[in-house]
């Protein structure tokens, strides 16, 4: 009976430690606008309601998701889900060192990010979730034609080392998600979506070679330069790829 | 305790976050080598509508491209590419390769609509195999292989013409990126691999 009632104990803590790691969530409304890449003929795509984690995920949270699942250590990690400088920063398996427990995890994989998000009970975001809900400043849903919105961005993207900065630490957009321009560049779930002839990869003949269907996207607004870079930036990544500059939040369809 | 052992096994199930690599039934064989496709626990549907896990496909040279089978421009050049290679393996050691086409579209894709597409590209037979699985494991599978793509239209995709070459460990060994380039280097990496297998 007394076993009984200790492994009853262990599985009711257990489900609280799953509760104890929910991070808060943003609701965002359904809406359309037309991405900078990816719309067949400008468009609108409609992005349905769903569900944006309200900061990125942190050096802490990733700490205790590590300690859940040790496969995703620095040291366990497979060659095929991360590259050698996956977690470079930290001290070792289960140790971030120096860095700011509250600031960004950087320095993931693709494939880690996912499966950060799936043992959540989420996702990644989609890059269409994402541009539409880092449109949006303070104040209005589509601020990407309001030039100090553009100038921000820009700014921040010629600062160094803003990954060390403690989450929060930007403005709260109207949707009341924080950072998603100021510190870190996030994943998406769809990131090898995208196509930019030039890209990294060796592509020696034209891009109608390598690329079927390349000549139907096309940029809908070099205005936007802003958002210009963070695709320039999506198309040169491998899923296996980890760097400094790149974190990750989830998101959710329905309410979690 | 029979009860407590079923709450148990209910509660992690439950979780969806399972730690593969901790999977106790793969002891007895070499284990999966860190680069290896085989890490990924996706489960696949072929023509046949039969269920595969890509494990079982391990110990062959897998030649694997991603077309989907309504598409107009490129896809029917890279089946010819791949065709041609077949054409070009040598008889001896042709039954440790397979020649895999996986679906970038799923939703239209299925088990039904890949056979007809295999049959009438007279490819219902080995060594070639079609393969479909959730739009999540498609994602994720050309992850693996630096395969980007993007629905464009409702019918139309956006695509990376890329062949990979994998070893019977399911490392990736060789891509060749393109239509229609030379495929020499390609047939002679598939056909070396293949002769190592007894």
């Amino acid at each position: 009976m007394q076993k009984r009632i200790s492994i009853f104990i262990f599985l009711l803590v257990h489900i609280a430690s799953i509760n104890a790691q929910e991070a808060k969530m943003a609701s965002i409304k359904e809406g359309s606008f037309v991405p900078l890449y990816g719309a067949s003929s400008k468009k609108p795509t409609v992005v349905k309601s769903f569900f944006l984690d309200v900061y990125p995920v942190t050096n802490e949270d990733f700490l205790n998701f590590i300690k859940k699942n040790p496969s995703y250590s620095k040291s366990k990690i497979k060659g095929i889900f991360a590259d050698k400088s996956y977690l470079a920063y930290w001290k070792n398996n289960f140790d971030f060192g120096s860095a700011n427990p509250k600031s960004p995890v950087t320095s993931v994989s693709w494939f880690a990010a996912k499966k950060y998000c799936e043992c959540q009970g989420k996702r990644l975001p989609t890059m269409e979730e994402w541009e539409y809900a880092a449109m949006a400043d303070e104040k209005r849903i589509d601020a990407r034609t309001k030039t100090e919105f553009n100038t921000y961005i820009l700014s921040w993207y010629e600062k160094s080392k803003t990954y060390e900065n403690t989450i929060g630490s930007t403005f709260k957009n109207y949707w009341g998600v924080y950072d998603l321009h100021g510190l870190v560049w996030e994943w998406t779930s769809d990131f090898n979506s995208i196509f930019l002839s030039g890209e990294s990869r060796k592509d020696k003949n034209n891009d109608k070679n390598l690329f079927c269907g390349s000549a139907s996207v096309n940029a809908t607004d070099l205005m936007d330069y802003a958002a210009f870079m963070r695709y320039a930036f999506r198309g040169s990544l491998k899923a296996n790829y980890s760097t400094r500059n790149l974190g990750f939040r989830c998101a959710s369809t329905t309410k979690y | 305790m029979k009860k407590i052992t079923l709450a148990i096994l209910i509660i992690l199930s439950m979780q969806s976050c399972k730690d593969n690599t901790q999977n106790k039934n793969v002891t007895k064989e070499k284990p999966i080598s860190d680069l290896s496709i085989y890490n990924l626990p996706s489960q696949w549907t072929n023509q046949d509508g039969k269920n595969i896990e890509l494990k079982s496909l391990k110990g062959n040279v897998l030649v694997m491209v991603m077309i989907y089978t309504s598409c107009k421009a490129a896809c029917p050049r890279l089946v010819a590419d791949m065709r041609s290679i077949e054409s070009k393996l040598k008889p001896e050691t042709k039954k440790n390769i397979k020649l895999i086409l996986v679906s970038i579209d799923p939703e239209t894709d299925t088990p039904q609509r890949l056979k007809s597409f295999a049959i009438e590209n007279k490819m219902n037979q080995e060594p070639w195999i079609f393969l479909r699985s959730t739009e999540e494991n498609t994602r994720e599978f050309a992850a693996v292989l630096a395969v980007n793509y993007k629905k464009i239209t409702p019918i139309d995709f956006s695509h990376s013409n890329i062949i990979s070459v994998f070893n019977p460990e399911g490392e990736l060994i060789y891509q060749q990126e393109g239509l229609g380039v030379n495929n020499d280097e390609t047939v002679n990496k598939i056909n070396q691999e293949a002769e190592k297998i007894r």
